[in-house]
């Protein structure tokens, strides 16, 4: 039986996409077998991401549609052996994914993989809803800012009353937090709010930080998911939070502000004064 | 500028901005402590401002722009806010 995660916010351009594409290649690379699903019908993305946008044949809807199975629409993966990615359709049609399509596609990934990763579309609707119905685990995706913060809110009273585990009545499933973009930086000035802060409100554990990072941008340019550059902030950060994810105990990173002694100095001064 | 002005000015100019994360923290705590509560806004409001409206238009002649109702949430409580505008009663 797989597990399966959601990665959800509610709030669009967080960094949803970007945490299901280094997610489920930091599982992969574990060597779990591992399906990543773009649920944002209408709009795919992930299959840029990944890097596989010119080996998209078929995708979910067809599946779902019965035009197409499962073996013939998923991708392998360019890097890695184990891991395989659900490109979403273009179509317009919003009612395109069903309840009882999803529940089928699955099903049978469940049979053969370890983790079943679902990236989330944005808003509150059907898509969002499906996405997160079958999830064992939900990693939510918050940026320190307020209307972000709001939205991850309300995905959780989401995640505790509209999955199939909460109607069911077995036990919850798992959240995370998982706080991207974050610039210990701004935080400093007080421009941001601080992961403490974040965390007291969201009450959920926390997965991980990922810095707002240039190496993002580079990864989705070249379509290598962020975790494999591996010198880079991000990707060190995304590889922390795959571990924790796993159940390792790996200390928090990136979340002070590096270097200038000076101003840690003076940032301490000011506190001992106030 | 006056002098005293000008100073204000230049101390103004020192001192640290005001930190935004605290507000930002602060009004969402606020925000989210309703929204779990209630799990949203009340829906009574419109129904509200429409018995309101009747009546009060039972004793004056007055349009539906002239009832306005508003809800500010604060830490802990709400203010329910009734605003009626009366025309000039010569
Ligand atoms: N840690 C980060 N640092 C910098 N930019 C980021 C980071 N995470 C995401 N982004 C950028 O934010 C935008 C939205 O990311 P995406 O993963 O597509 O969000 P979502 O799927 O939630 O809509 C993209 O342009 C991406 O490059
Ligand atoms: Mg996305």
């Amino acid at each position: 039986m797989a597990k399966i995660i959601v990665i959800t916010s509610g709030k669009g351009g967080v960094g949803k996409t970007t945490t299901s594409a280094s997610f489920a290649v930091g599982l992969a690379s574990r060597g779990y077998k591992t399906a990543v699903i773009d649920f944002d019908i209408g709009l795919r993305n992930l299959d840029l991401i990944m890097g596989c946008e010119r080996r998209v044949v078929y995708d979910f809807v067809n599946v779902i549609r019965n035009e197409a199975n499962l073996n013939q629409a998923l991708i392998r993966d360019k890097h890695i052996r184990d891991l395989f990615i659900l490109p979403a359709s273009q179509t317009r049609d919003k009612d395109a994914l069903t309840l009882e399509g999803v529940s089928t596609v699955l099903e049978e990934l469940s049979k053969t993989f370890d983790y079943i990763v679902c990236d989330s579309p944005a808003g509150i609707e059907r898509g969002a809803q499906l996405a997160m119905y079958f999830a064992d685990s939900a990693i939510v995706v918050t940026n320190p800012e307020v209307s972000s913060v709001r939205d991850s809110d309300r995905m959780l009273g989401m995640l505790s009353s509209k999955t199939k585990r909460a109607e069911e009545g077995r036990d919850p499933l798992t959240e995370h937090l998982l706080l991207t973009r974050y610039s210990p930086k701004r935080v400093a000035r007080g421009d941001m709010l601080s992961l403490s802060d974040v965390n007291e409100i969201l009450a959920i554990p926390l997965l991980g930080v990922i810095p707002e990072s240039q190496a993002v941008l580079r990864a989705s340019n070249s379509g290598d998911p962020v975790i494999l550059d591996k010198e880079s902030d991000a990707g060190q950060a995304y590889l922390d939070a795959v571990a924790r994810f796993l159940g390792e105990n790996v200390p928090h990173r990136f979340i002070e502000e590096k270097g200038n002694w000076l101003k840690r100095l003076l940032r301490f001064k000011e506190k001992e004064i106030s | 500028m006056s002098l005293s002005n000008k100073i204000s000015k230049i101390l103004d100019y020192f001192q640290r901005p005001e930190k935004t994360s605290r507000c930002a923290k602060e009004r969402l705590q606020i925000i989210i402590a309703h929204e779990r509560g209630s799990h949203n806004k009340p829906d009574y409001l419109a129904a509200l401002q429409q018995d309101l409206l009747n009546v009060i238009t039972k004793y004056v002649a007055i349009d539906r722009e002239a009832v306005k109702v508003e809800l500010e949430r604060k830490e802990g409580f709400s203010v329910l806010e009734l605003n009626v505008t009366l025309p000039n009663l010569e």
